[in-house]
């Protein structure tokens, strides 16, 4: 291994910048002439608008334009879409899906939909005028409850009776219901998971330009994925052709899905732009974010488990209620049913699984993919399940596990839920988390915490997702709108340094370091000579973007195809230079050597001989320049155990986290440093869906947790130091043998807290959050 | 934020006549409240009269056993203080305990007592210490300070100019945190004074109050356990979406006990 190749710690290039105040974010770029915008927001969360009068604030000092959905409509832009189409059951062939006006037409759906642009010389006329802005708005009741809304009293679209999106179904419910016929015991359990609001540092923003003489758009914007902003902006929502907006996404402070989607405020920037003659840049305040970035999870469901005696797992049988929020959005109808049922099998031989899932349209921000994005619910509902059975049975909560794992040799796996999982050894996660954690040593901690009045319980969770997202024909075969392949493009300079491109997005991750991690390895350049370059549609090939833990399994992939071609074309290269059979010449670490000999040409040599080519082999063109395109053959399956410690004080419901291990199998490592940091965050992410975070609505739809005064984001003194470790056994079915480490802690997490903290409080229920005063009244009904 | 015009007086007369000129104007001080409400559109005062430029309104002092401490020193400058350390470590260490180091290092104990949010911590302090607040018109003993939610005994253009509190034999003060504002979900402040015990609690209720039942038990026998006896009301506990009624209750009793306990 060498100091920067694969599995090197190297450290972060673009640390730098960050750390010294140079990022450049969309907020931070301001151009000649630049307008500001201001959005009018429904302050109810269901209403008709009779009418809106713009005069007022038109006439407001400072004002350039206040635009309407009448006018968007006019202007043929397009309503906002969903790219996935969910079949349901019974032969149904295609979701509800109810228009979503990017400016309202007529009526409001939630706290914080779009009603009027306001643009105007500066934020504060804007935001002055916007309050002007005159909305007669009549109050309808509000669908809030996620439980609650199929066939609530009020209907909030007439596209989708009873409010449901889909009714949706998947697995074998013959096989499943027989299963539980003959079982010795069966679980049941009822989990919600908590409504999430992503809160990334960064709040979304865009500058929108049009240039006139051109005839060219250009959107900065906060997006994990430009290439899919200008796919849809241009395809459905028509605001400029494909080949005349220029998306870019530069520095962005945090996604986490978030900024996966195509968001009404880019949509009517990019189209106002025009109309009104002049740059117009919009930054969402932060009561913005909360009100109207797309939410997270919201799940309620029950789950049954059926055992035989030995705890072996006979069958699953889950229905779920999933909140969609007000409309779909991009992602919205794939989460809770192709990312989340699909991995009910987790890492057991569960025979028969079956799950069917309501998705449910309600009056609040809409909902769709925040890190992990199906798999931590589908996760929390198992291992919650997991959990309990071991305790109804009285089976260690280790043991029941090892019984029911999927064992090494039983790869490639067939689960009953679609995927096929490729390789994995839970086991050794198992044992292996087992002993960074001392569970051998718990009993005694356990009453030292008792003699100090205070409880102790400890928590498994057992994971996997399906990352690498993901083969085209599987997605579309599942009704997804879109390819989800990756690509690269490696380009040597004359001088023998390299840029690399590649269509994914880096928010956090660390591409710049990964990324050229990989090239300097496979073409033996070093790492300060290789530059990576993502997020603008004008410089790099078309790509899909950064989310479901993808980047390295599909564009580290497509990325050493790429430095494939470019070892082929060297070898011509160098077989003429160095006259000999192109079959003699062996390539390795950047050299290229005549087999045998000391004749030798490194990859510099080569690249400034394709540039400068007089002496250069026929038929050969100059240049080194290759792209790759790369469609994985399957998802990958990062997997692994997680193991929770926590010590509660009964009289306050204070729960410290005092010990947590995480060790998972993410295939082969590029950066452990990179990959241990996303585990913590993920870590950090999942204790605060676990115990602190939560998004709350009220009765009538207000969101009582719009601001940091209510909302609780989990801070450093909530977490514990992490104890973390791997296992591996890469992935057979892409070039690096990797899975992707991105969402691992946030989909392991919740249920190790919420496993640890009922183990502490008497073993009943506790919903996440896992406030302080939920554990002090499990502990009293405890005691 | 709308726009409004700023005055930086540089006496407390020059102030009070700054804001007599005012259509609707307000004192500033640390900003912490005021600015954070005015950049979210929920207060527009046409004016705004800076106490930072008073030098008669800065400083701590000490003499005969009570610390004196000019309305506009911020929370970091009480905390930092030796002489309050010295004298009333209890205070000192509730003032290191608001909010964040920005906070800290810009509020002030002036704008935390005129604010009297709720939750707010030093309105305990002056309830349990028995402290006095002084302003340009009048002395206020601390007891008659705290009206009511948000409310307080100052008139519109009253300053407070600075507080006074007498040290107490011992005190603590425990606070558990709201988890998401960090500000008392229940703060409970107890302290031996020369009057006996005072027990001041926080954040349970509309405003800070005294706690009758637990200076009563106290002052029988100053022990944790005889708290334990005691009976907290709960129809008037706040209840919102971090607690509900019976759990501030139980949090007044335990920080009561934690805080006898740190008395020693
Ligand atoms: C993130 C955050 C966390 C916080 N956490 C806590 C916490 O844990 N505990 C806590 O107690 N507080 C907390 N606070 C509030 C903080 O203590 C403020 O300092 C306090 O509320 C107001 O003080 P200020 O000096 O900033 O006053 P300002 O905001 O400037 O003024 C507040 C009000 O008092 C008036 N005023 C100011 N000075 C005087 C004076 N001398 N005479 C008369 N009227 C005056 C002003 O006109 C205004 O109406 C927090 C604040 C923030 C932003």
């Amino acid at each position: 291994m060498s100091e920067t190749g694969i599995g090197a710690a190297v450290r972060r290039k673009e640390d730098q910048r960050f750390l010294t105040g140079n990022g450049n974010y969309t907020d931070d770029i301001n151009v000649f002439g630049q307008t500001y915008a201001a959005f009018v927001r429904s302050p109810h969360a269901h209403a008709k608008i009779n009418g809106i009068n713009t005069s007022a604030a038109a006439a407001a000092d400072g004002v350039v334009a206040v635009l309407t959905g009448e006018e968007l409509a006019a202007d043929g832009v397009g309503p906002l879409i969903c790219g996935w189409n969910i079949a349901g059951k019974n032969g149904v062939e295609a979701h509800n899906s109810p228009v979503h006006h990017a400016l309202a037409m007529g009526k409001v759906n939630y706290v914080g939909d779009h009603v009027a642009l306001v643009v105007a010389e500066t934020q504060g006329q804007a935001d002055s005028a916007a309050e002007m802005v005159e909305v007669d708005y009549e109050e309808l009741p509000a669908v809030v409850g996620t439980g609650s809304a199929l066939n609530h009293t009020t209907t909030i679209h007439e596209e989708a009776p009873a409010n449901m999106c889909y009714d949706w179904e998947i697995g074998d419910s013959a096989a499943t219901d027989a299963a539980f016929a003959s079982a010795a015991h069966v679980t049941t359990v009822e989990v919600v998971n908590n409504r999430l609001i992503p809160n990334a540092m960064e709040p979304r923003a865009c500058l929108a330009q049009y240039n006139q003489g051109t005839g060219d758009w250009t959107l900065h914007v906060t997006s994990q994925n430009p290439h899919v902003h200008r796919l849809v902006m241009s395809a459905f929502n028509g605001v400029a052709p494909e080949h005349k907006l220029r998306v870019i996404a530069p520095d962005v402070g945090g996604g986490f899905g978030s900024k996966i989607f195509i968001y009404a405020e880019e949509v009517v920037c990019t189209w106002a732009t025009r109309k009104v003659g002049r740059p117009i840049k919009w930054t969402a305040k932060r009561s913005e974010s909360f009100l109207s970035d797309a939410h997270g999870r919201d799940h309620v469901s029950k789950a049954e488990l059926a055992l035989d005696a030995d705890g072996k797992f006979l069958a699953l049988r889950v229905n779920t209620k999933a909140n969609l929020g007000a409309y779909l959005s991009t992602f919205a109808s794939a989460v809770p049913t192709y990312m989340y049922a699909t991995l009910l099998a987790g890492t057991y031989t569960t025979p028969a699984i079956y799950c069917d899932v309501q998705g449910v349209f309600t009056n609040t921000a809409p909902v769709d993919a925040y890190r992990g994005a199906g798999r931590p619910e589908a996760t929390y509902l198992l291992e919650r399940t997991v959990e309990t059975a071991a305790r109804e049975m009285n089976i260690d909560p280790a043991e029941i596990r090892r019984r029911n794992f999927i064992q090494p040799d039983a790869f490639p796996y067939q689960t009953p839920v679609v995927h096929q999982y490729d390789i994995g050894d839970y086991g050794a996660s198992l044992e292996k988390a087992c002993e960074m954690a001392d569970v051998g040593g718990f009993a005694a901690r356990r009453s030292d915490s008792e003699s100090r009045g205070k409880r102790r319980g400890l928590g498994y969770s057992s994971y996997i997702e399906a990352c690498g997202i993901a083969p085209s024909a599987a997605v579309g075969a599942l009704g997804g709108g879109v390819g989800l392949w990756e690509s690269a493009d490696i380009r040597f300079n004359a001088t023998g340094s390299v840029t690399v491109m590649t269509g994914t997005h880096n928010h956090g991750q660390g591409h710049e370091t990964a990324f050229a991690q990989v090239v300097s390895d496979k073409l033996g350049v070093p790492i300060e000579n290789i530059e990576v370059v993502e997020g603008d549609t004008d410089k790099g090939p078309f790509g899909m973007g950064t989310y479901g833990s993808r980047s390295i399994a599909v564009g580290g992939s497509a990325i050493v195809k790429a430095a494939d071609k470019i070892i082929e074309k060297g070898k011509k290269i160098a077989a003429h230079c160095l006259e000999a059979a192109e079959d003699d010449i062996e390539y390795d670490g950047g050299n290229f050597t005549v087999a045998g000999t000391d004749k030798v040409m490194n990859i510099a040599e080569i690249a400034f001989t394709a540039y400068v080519p007089h002496n250069y082999p026929e038929g050969v063109e100059p240049g080194l320049h290759e792209q790759a395109f790369y469609d994985p053959l399957n998802f990958s399956f990062p997997a692994g155990v997680h193991i929770c410690e926590v010590e509660v004080d009964p009289t306050t419901g204070e729960t410290e986290i005092v010990n947590y291990t995480a060790v998972d199998d993410f295939g082969t490592i590029i950066n452990p440093m990179i990959v241990e940091g996303q585990v913590h965050g993920g870590i950090g992410q999942g204790v605060g869906q676990a115990m602190l975070e939560g998004a709350n609505y009220d009765d009538n739809g207000q969101l009582v947790t719009g601001s940091y005064m209510d909302y609780t984001m989990p801070r450093a003194d909530n977490l514990p130091n992490f104890n973390v470790g791997t296992t591996s056994t890469p992935s057979p079915l892409n070039p690096l043998g990797v899975k992707g480490a991105g969402e691992a802690g946030a989909i392991a997490s919740p249920p190790a807290v919420i496993n640890a903290i009922t183990d502490a409080c008497g073993g009943a229920m506790i919903d996440m959050p896992a406030t302080q005063e939920k554990v002090w009244l499990a502990c009293q009904a405890a005691e | 934020m709308y726009g409004f015009d700023y005055h930086r007086p540089g006496s407390v007369a020059d102030a009070t006549s700054a804001l007599g000129g005012a259509d609707d104007g307000k004192y500033l001080a640390g900003g912490q409240t005021l600015l954070a409400t005015m950049k979210q559109r929920l207060a527009a005062p046409s004016d705004l009269v800076d106490l930072g430029g008073i030098a008669d309104l800065k400083g701590i002092s000490v003499s005969g056993g009570t610390v004196t401490i000019g309305a506009t020193t911020t929370h970091a400058e009480v905390a930092a203080s030796a002489d309050v350390q010295g004298a009333i470590p209890s205070l000192a260490a509730l003032a290191g305990d608001i909010g964040d180091r920005q906070v800290r290092n810009a509020g002030t104990i002036g704008g935390s007592l005129a604010n009297n949010d709720p939750a707010a911590d030093y309105p305990a302090a002056i309830l349990a210490l028995g402290a006095t607040v002084t302003t340009n018109k009048r002395e206020i003993a601390a007891d008659d300070f705290i009206k009511g939610l948000f409310e307080t005994a100052l008139e519109e253009d009253e300053i407070i100019t600075s507080v006074s509190f007498p040290a107490p034999t011992s005190g603590a003060y425990m606070k558990f945190k709201q988890p998401a504002s960090r500000f008392a979900l229940v703060g409970v402040y107890v302290a031996k004074t020369a009057d006996g015990v005072r027990v001041a609690v926080t954040g349970a209720t509309s405003h800070a109050h005294r706690g009758p039942r637990l200076e009563a038990a106290l002052n029988e026998n100053f022990s944790a356990s005889a708290v334990d006896g005691v009976e907290i009301p709960v129809d008037h506990m706040n209840v919102d979406i971090h607690a509900g009624a019976e759990y501030r209750a139980n949090l007044v009793k335990v920080m009561a006990k934690r805080a006898v306990e740190a008395c020693g």
